[in-house]
């Protein structure tokens, strides 16, 4: 298909691995912030094409890793309530929350259903009347035009009976807290091309500047990947920490202005708990004022469920860089994709999860 | 999950005052809503996320990049063509 299979050529993606072995001198440790990136990385073997002196690290950016398990919980007290249909993608239905998930909390009677798209679940709204519909609203900021698409949607039809539990994140604030984290290893970034493909790129100049840091806009396919380490090597090596777009033909300065314009008007900033990493200051969106009748955290009055992490799980230091899925303990053993303890365990975009389906079990050089 | 993958504008309607389209991915057709590519017109690649086209594909960055790897590639079989070509320079230095 046009506009995928010209960035997946074997003999270019050799060429490109070429050139940065050729470019590199010296040890550098990149990150890719995208949980879609990760996935990509190891399925396609993008890392094993590489000089050993370029690290990649997987980054935070699985919005199905890094939603506390507090919403998951949250998300299960609703959905066993009576009169109340929960839907969500995909992703998140086998989810472990303290005690079960969606799919279980199904097998108990709750009527749960996969979505494709939020307005699947504003149009299950409209047609029953009768029933709470209540949308799980997960993501980064590729997600959130659709998200508030729905509310707005909802707002416009008059749909009392349809709210989302959301729980949004934000890239450009977790490349701030990796970043001045202690011990931080990442020295580049490689950003989020479907993230910045909404938001643009003018987020990001102030913060490689201020942070002193590159950041390479990058795609998703093995080329595009290639693409986006070559770049971010070529500044490494020049000692330059400027914003480069390796992803043009999606990515524009400016982003999507409309999306931009309605996620504005429907959401607000919030300090928000990631899982694995902690509360990051105004990392995330909530609804904003005049669409807050639309939470379904008040409607549902679930605000004071809490719930605590694995003491096994060290997803934490997996998210930051600074251990490897496959030198973790637990790895393999009591945490696996079936019985995940944590974040990166849980989606197929988590680094954990991406280690294990491809049967990386011996952490490298062992 | 911020997985977005490219497809083609079949058609352009309205539905429940909304900008919606038939966007074809390899053969697969679905309903999309198109109310973020205000200008984005049939025939045109659009990068699509959970229902919703984010981003119209820009054809010339598209061939730039493709070039940039073509130019690597001449960059390559350049540096090759000297290296093959080194012996037979010696060869005709010799006496």
């Amino acid at each position: 298909m046009k506009h995928l299979a010209e960035y997946r050529d074997a003999d270019t993606a050799q060429r490109l691995a070429a050139e940065i072995r050729r470019i590199v001198t010296r040890p550098w440790a990149i990150m890719e912030v995208c949980g879609g990136q990760t996935h990509s990385i190891i399925r396609n073997g993008v890392d094993q094409l590489l000089p050993p002196e370029v690290e990649l690290i997987h980054g935070p950016g699985c919005p199905v890793c890094v939603t506390p398990l507090e919403t998951i919980d949250k998300a299960l007290a609703i959905a066993v309530q009576p009169g109340v249909i929960f839907c969500s993608f995909g992703d998140m239905l086998r989810v472990p929350g303290s005690r079960e998930n969606l799919v279980s909390a199904k097998g108990r009677g709750a009527d749960v259903r996969v979505v494709y798209s939020p307005l699947d679940a504003v149009k299950l709204a409209r047609e029953h009347p009768d029933r709470q519909v209540v949308f799980l609203a997960i993501g980064f900021e590729t997600t959130a035009p659709a998200n508030a698409m729905a509310v707005k949607l909802a707002a416009r039809q008059g749909l009392g009976n349809f709210s989302m539990l959301v729980s949004h994140v934000l890239v450009p604030p977790a490349i701030e807290a990796i970043m001045r984290s202690p011990g931080n290893r990442v020295q580049a970034f490689l950003a989020a091309g479907h993230v910045c493909s909404v938001m643009g790129t003018w987020q990001y100049p102030p913060l490689a500047g201020r942070l002193r840091v590159p950041i390479v806009v990058t795609g998703f396919e093995p080329l595009d990947l290639l693409e986006g380490i070559r770049l971010t090597v070529l500044q490494l090596e020049a000692g330059r920490h400027e914003v480069e777009n390796a992803y043009a033909r999606v990515v524009s300065e400016r982003g999507n202005e409309p999306a931009q314009e309605v996620i504005a008007e429907v959401f607000e900033a919030v300090d928000r708990a990631w899982r694995g990493i902690g509360v990051i200051p105004a990392s995330g969106w909530r609804l904003a004022k005049g669409y807050r009748e639309f939470d379904a955290e008040r409607r549902f009055a679930v605000g004071h469920v809490t719930a605590a992490e694995s003491p096994l799980c060290r997803s934490g230091e997996v998210l930051r860089g600074t251990l490897k899925p496959n030198q973790c303990p637990a790895f393999g053993q009591e945490c696996t994709p079936r019985t995940p303890l944590g974040a990166t365990m849980v989606s197929s975009e988590g680094a954990c999860a991406a280690y294990f389906h491809s049967g990386r079990f011996a952490p490298a050089g062992s | 999950m911020c997985l977005a993958v490219p497809g083609q504008v079949e058609s352009i309607h309205e539905a429940n005052g909304m900008r919606m389209g038939r966007v074809n991915f390899g053969g697969v057709i679905k309903e999309i809503c198109l109310a973020y590519l205000p200008d984005v017109a049939v025939g045109d690649y659009t990068i699509v996320h959970v229902g919703f086209a984010i981003s119209k594909i820009d054809e010339a960055s598209a061939r730039a990049t493709l070039q940039t790897f073509a130019d690597l590639g001449l960059l390559e079989e350049g540096l090759a063509d000297l290296r093959d070509s080194e012996p037979a320079d010696l060869a005709n230095d010799a006496p």
